[in-house]
């Protein structure tokens, strides 16, 4: 069980390290996703707060990273 | 056709990258159980977790055929972005120095170090002990290639391409291991994190733009461009993060 227990840990730490980084991306594609409902005329305007949230979401995830260790150091 | 050729290779070329990143930390792990216990334990737990992938892999692997295209590439492609951006924001912060290196030769030691602690405590069932480390890290790295594998090829025909790049991975490290006999630590892995990381990232942006619809321009040649912008966004994240801030200084 134990065992059972510690690679579904392992597993789930694939894809989920720094939680909010997991949170983030996972509302950029929502919002693409909403995006892409609501205008479906547009679709490059879906794939482009895709790209562009991503892109955002990585760099301010590792301004906040360095933030958080310059507070603990 | 050029777009097509472009998107083989860059597969196989991210699948064979990431693997070896994987198979250098089971083989770490191998290596040490193999130098406590010999290579017995060692070679059983690996083949069993080797065998137990296999399984899962034909057990799960016709199921992607009855999954709508556009479901499978969005449920992929947000896997992707999760796995891919998780591996490059970790390689950023190595490289910056706010988290320390992965070091193979510190976690072999550490497992070196773990196993004889266990033999003194449970000698009788040291081997089963041993031959279990040795299978769950097969199990795990490998479950961490077959989902690479499974994630770029999915939907697109490209399953031969992916696991040629990754079995050639996994075959040159147990090759270099079983000659070496020593862990991988001057392969360096978090310029091959950084650089999986950045095309893992680019090809879940593309899959999941394909889900929701998105009709990207110049088809799978933008995959090119999503590289080149998160790898532009990764050396810049990096230096941001390097640079001391104001607080520190003062």
């Amino acid at each position: 069980m134990n065992m059972l227990g510690s690679v579904f840990r392992e597993v789930l730490g694939l894809f989920v390290d720094d939680g909010a980084l997991a949170l983030e991306i996972v509302a950029v594609v929502v919002l693409a996703g909403m995006c892409a409902k609501l205008i479906p005329d547009v679709p490059l305007a879906a794939g482009a707060i895709l790209l562009c949230g991503c892109l955002g979401v990585l760099l301010a995830n590792v301004a906040q990273a360095r933030m958080d260790n310059d507070h603990t150091i | 056709m050029i777009g097509s050729l472009t998107h083989t290779g860059s597969i196989m070329t991210a699948a064979f990258l990431a693997s070896l990143v994987e198979a250098v930390e089971a083989l770490t792990i191998i290596l040490a159980v193999a130098t406590v216990r010999g290579w017995r334990p060692a070679g059983l737990g690996a083949l069993a977790g080797l065998v137990l992938l296999v399984v899962i892999v034909v057990a799960l692997g016709p199921l992607l055929d009855r999954v709508p295209l556009h479901l499978l590439q969005l449920v992929i492609g947000i896997l992707l972005l999760l796995f891919g951006m998780r591996w490059l924001r970790k390689a950023i912060l190595r490289s910056a120095g706010v988290i320390p290196l992965h070091d193979e030769a510190k976690t072999f030691a550490t497992e070196t170090a773990e196993l004889r602690d266990q033999a003194r405590r449970h000698e009788a069932r040291l081997d089963w002990l041993a031959a279990l480390t040795s299978f769950k890290a097969v199990l795990l790295e490998g479950l961490e290639v077959v989902f690479i594998v499974i994630a770029l090829s999915a939907g697109r025909g490209l399953l031969g391409p992916a696991s040629v790049g990754a079995l050639a991975a996994c075959l040159l490290v147990a090759g270099i291991g079983l000659v070496v006999h020593r862990p991988l630590a001057r392969v360096p892995e978090n310029t091959l994190k950084f650089a999986v990381g950045v095309m893992l990232s680019a090809f879940g942006v593309f899959w999941t733009g394909e889900g929701l619809g998105v009709a990207w321009p110049g088809a799978d040649l933008a995959i090119i461009v999503f590289v080149v912008l998160f790898l532009a966004i990764g050396r810049t994240a990096v230096v941001v993060a390097r640079r001391p801030s104001p607080e520190a200084l003062s």
